[in-house]
């Protein structure tokens, strides 16, 4: 520990790393400073001064956060010329900041409030008019009363920074400086939301939440994001039964403090278009039914055909659910299941489709390789990762698909599994970056498995993981970015054909031929309806949406927040959502449905409660026990498989804003891709040609 | 100094003479690889020469030919005074209106620019003068001056400046410099010390 720095802080010794700030210093201390600009995640600007302390031997008032300490330094940060620094720093902040806080989005949860209340002066001595600044357009998405600014560029360094789509910045000078986009256009981010938390007064706030609460009346609720395979940790506020918006939460290892906007503006699509109350179909419509009903039907159908009945399992659903699914269905004796409703040639073991890194390992990568996949659409948290190590230097990245804009350099070497093969016989020049990685990563994405050769180009990008050392003792870096919440949970619990059994291929060409009588679609809305041909389509979901048009029989279940349920993301990590409200009218959780349907086929599921159900599903998956525990990193292992084939790569999301369900539900969402669309055209209204 | 903003009519495109572009090449090269952004300054400087003015579309063609997103060069065009965002005069006046001019006549030549040019900012409509009040531009030794495109005009009176403008505008040759008979910053009518021994 010779390396330490010591000093004092108010009187307390503390020992911190060489390069450690004096406001860092001064938090290990236990001592709190205000501070505007200043945000651990971002540089340091040093422009607010609100964080001024005394050292000692200084002439003047230190700006803590972007001084560095030095040995025996004296601190203080409660002394008379601290307070009178803080008082003035406040003063003249308050000079252009208007008094509108009854009217402000930001009110009860600013930073300026709270630090006004705690630091500043108790009367305002200006009597002269305040500036005023128009307000600037930034999107769909954020709401801007400029004349709130007080400048501490936060914005402008998270989108330069951490976004890494430099479109915010400070024009003009002195009294004058104003924060805009260019041209005033659209942020084009899919992270864009982030500045509205990191804003510290009411600047920037969120347009969809704008004026419809008020902080100290919400419930919050701490959960897990289901829009991306990340599991960004959230929190979603509600009033009643009603979501009014979601939040990020700190979680180092997953989504740090950011959230992708997706994730943050879908509430609204959980308000709407939502499955009330069971429906049968009578002659051509849709009926509103009673459960009783509604089950009575589907025991008179399934009734002798359980082998007939194939399942497939949607994206957003949850480990539970699947659980009591595929119990349903070996009850029903079918073999018929699948979770991939993408196709995409994935199972075990599973060191073959999870993100063996994790996300947090990235930052220890020293080459990265992405196959097929467009992680800044596909996972915007995960991709401000990728950046954030990019940033650190000495990181080549490669692509292979079709050219896209990501948010740090990459070279692109190919379109498609040519390019892969080659790779394998050394034919590039990135085969000696990663033959000369010590930890090289390669992330393969759902484009790339979604194919008739998803599997052989799984082999073929594992073979290449263990050529060029990125699965060592030490290090896994063979990945697969998911883009379904659902899929790693449904994999380990093996929802996938059993013997005999037909994939999501399979059971769409059996119910077309009358092979399969009966489907059940859980929570699966990204099936083409006509693909079913003239099977009986039982649809358990919570959206009205493509899989609830096509059904025979809706039975409404739980959305993400209306249930305590476990999600597993991309890395293999087990996390368990909470209930925020309640399912809408009749609908009830997953599990209980499969249940309860269980029952009056006479097949009666071995569980009554949740604790039942999840001991009986640890058996099957002992790590879903540990929450948000990550197990050791397994060990891929190529597939046998057939030759790759010649077609380009085609990436897995292009349209960001509408991947699922709840997301084609939201109005916010469509805005977004409005905006996305009056930016790019309509031809290129993907988001990736910044 | 007041809010600066991108002219309401801005022309649909920009791009530097063949010529302006080597020369631009030879201000990146002055930077290291990597650096290119430095060059942002003396490249706007160089647009602002050849069209008179700032455009936005000058703006953007110049931060792509940096490499450097759009909005951080239009930070640095927001930001100095002497890029201007707005159209000027062919001889654009700007006159200095801080103390030492102010206590020595400014005023006066501010009415002169009204009577001949108009107010501030606006251009004639021959296009040949357009007139801006700026501060220091630190000369004030010849107190009262105006800076006429890339001229000081010093030690100016209401007469000679009002003479000085119609010059310029029907294109006569005039003096730079001090418009009285000083030559530089020397006493007026001749040295009062230092005059020798007696």
């Amino acid at each position: 520990m010779s390396d330490q720095v010591n000093l004092t802080v108010d009187g307390v010794r503390v020992s911190v790393a060489p390069g450690t700030t004096i406001l860092q210093a001064c938090e290990e201390a236990g001592a709190e400073i205000p501070r505007f600009c200043y945000h651990e995640r971002l540089s340091v600007a040093g422009n607010c001064r609100m964080c001024l302390v005394e050292v000692e031997k200084a002439p003047k008032p230190v700006a803590s956060c972007a001084m560095p300490v030095a040995p025996d330094m004296v601190v203080s940060t409660k002394s008379d010329s601290v307070k009178a620094a803080r008082e003035g720093v406040m003063e003249f902040l308050l000079i252009n900041h208007p008094l509108d806080c009854p009217i402000c989005d930001q009110g009860g949860e600013c930073d300026l409030q709270d630090q006004a209340l705690g630091f500043g002066g108790d009367v305002s001595r200006f009597a002269d008019n305040k500036r005023a600044v128009e307000n600037k357009h930034m999107g769909p998405l954020v709401s801007t009363i400029m004349t709130r600014c007080i400048h501490c560029t936060r914005c402008v360094r998270f989108a330069q920074e951490v976004a890494g789509v430099p479109e915010i910045g400070a024009i003009g000078r002195g009294e004058d400086m104003e924060i805009t986009t260019y041209l005033e256009a659209s942020l084009d981010s899919e992270m864009s939301g982030n500045v509205i938390d990191l804003c510290p007064v009411g600047a920037l706030t969120s347009r969809p939440y704008a004026f419809t609460a008020r902080p100290w009346e919400l419930k919050k609720t701490e959960t897990i994001d289901v829009m991306d395979a990340v599991g960004s940790n959230i929190r979603v506020d509600t009033r009643g039964r009603e979501a009014m918006r979601i939040m990020p939460r700190n979680h180092d290892d997953v989504n740090e403090e950011w959230l992708s906007d997706k994730s943050r503006f879908v509430w609204d699509g959980l308000n709407t278009q939502r499955l009330d109350r069971p429906y049968v179909r009578a002659r051509k419509n849709l009926a509103p039914a009673s459960w009783d009903d509604a089950f009575a039907l589907i025991a008179k159908k399934l009734k002798g055909k359980g082998a007939k009945t194939a399942a497939i399992a949607g994206d957003l659903v949850c480990g539970e659910g699947q659980f009591a699914l595929k119990a349903l269905m070996d009850k029903l004796e079918s073999p018929h299941v699948d979770c991939r409703q993408d196709g995409a040639k994935l199972s075990g073991p599973r060191g073959n489709y999870i993100f063996n890194t994790s996300i947090a390992g990235i930052e220890d990568a020293d080459a990265l390789l992405l196959i097929g996949t467009n992680p800044r659409l596909e996972a915007p948290v995960l991709n401000a990762r990728i950046r954030k190590r990019y940033l650190m230097g000495n990181f080549p990245i490669a692509t292979i698909g079709a050219p896209v804009e990501l948010t740090y350099g990459a070279e692109n070497i190919g379109a498609g599994p040519d390019t892969l093969a080659d790779l394998l016989a050394g034919k590039y020049g990135f085969s000696d970056v990663l033959a000369k990685a010590e930890r090289p990563m390669i992330i393969v994405g759902q484009g790339a498995l979604t194919r008739e050769d998803g599997d052989a180009v799984l082999a073929a990008a594992i073979e290449l993981a263990e050529k060029s050392s990125a699965i060592s003792d030490t290090w896994n870096g063979f990945n697969v970015l998911h883009t379904a919440a659902a899929r790693v949970a449904g994999l380990d619990l093996g929802l996938l054909p059993g013997e005999g059994g037909l994939d999501v291929a399979g059971i769409q060409d059996a119910a077309q031929s009358g092979d399969v009588e009966t489907v059940i679609l859980y929570g699966a809305d990204e099936i083409a309806g006509a693909s079913l041909g003239d099977a009986f389509v039982i649809y358990i979901g919570s959206h009205g949406d493509r899989g609830a048009h096509r059904a025979d029989v809706i039975l409404p279940a739980a959305a993400y927040t209306e249930k305590q349920a476990i999600y597993v993301n991309t890395e293999g990590r087990p996390q368990m959502t909470e209930q925020a409200a309640t399912p809408p009218g009749e609908a009830r959780e997953d599990w209980k449905i499969f249940r309860a349907l269980s029952e009056v086929l006479g097949l009666t599921l071995p569980f009554d409660n949740l604790a039942e159900l999840r001991s009986a599903m640890f058996e099957v998956a002992p790590h879903f026990a540990q929450i948000d525990g990550l197990s050791e990193s397994a060990t891929p292992k190529a597939p046998a498989a057939k030759k790759m084939g010649k077609e380009a790569f085609a990436y897995s999301v292009t349209d960001f804003y509408f991947t699922n369900p709840i997301a084609r539900a939201s109005a916010t969402m469509a805005d977004c891709a409005k905006a996305k669309q009056q930016r790019y055209g309509e031809t290129e209204g993907t988001g990736t040609h910044g | 100094m007041s809010v600066r903003r991108l002219h309401a009519d801005q022309p649909s495109s920009f791009a530097f003479t063949d010529e302006n572009v080597s020369w631009a090449s030879g201000q990146i090269a002055k930077f290291p690889e990597g650096r290119q952004a430095s060059a942002i300054i003396p490249l706007l400087w160089q647009a602002q020469k050849q069209e008179g003015w700032l455009s936005e579309p000058a703006i953007r063609y110049v931060a792509d030919m940096l490499a450097m997103p759009h909005i951080r060069a239009m930070e640095v065009a927001t930001f100095y005074t002497m890029f201007n965002l707005s159209p000027v005069g062919e001889h654009f006046v700007q006159l200095c209106g801080t103390t030492p001019c102010w206590l020595r006549g400014a005023d006066d030549l501010k009415s002169v620019c009204r009577k001949v040019i108009g107010e501030q900012g606006d251009i004639t409509d021959d296009g040949k003068l357009s007139w801006l009040e700026v501060e220091c531009l630190g000369a004030c030794v010849n107190a009262p001056m105006v800076q006429i495109n890339d001229d000081f005009y010093e030690d100016l009176t209401a007469e000679n400046f009002e003479q000085l403008l119609d010059d310029l505008r029907s294109g006569k040759p005039v003096a730079t410099g001090p418009q009285n008979s000083r030559h530089g910053s020397e006493p007026e009518g001749g040295l009062t010390v230092l005059k020798g021994d007696k």
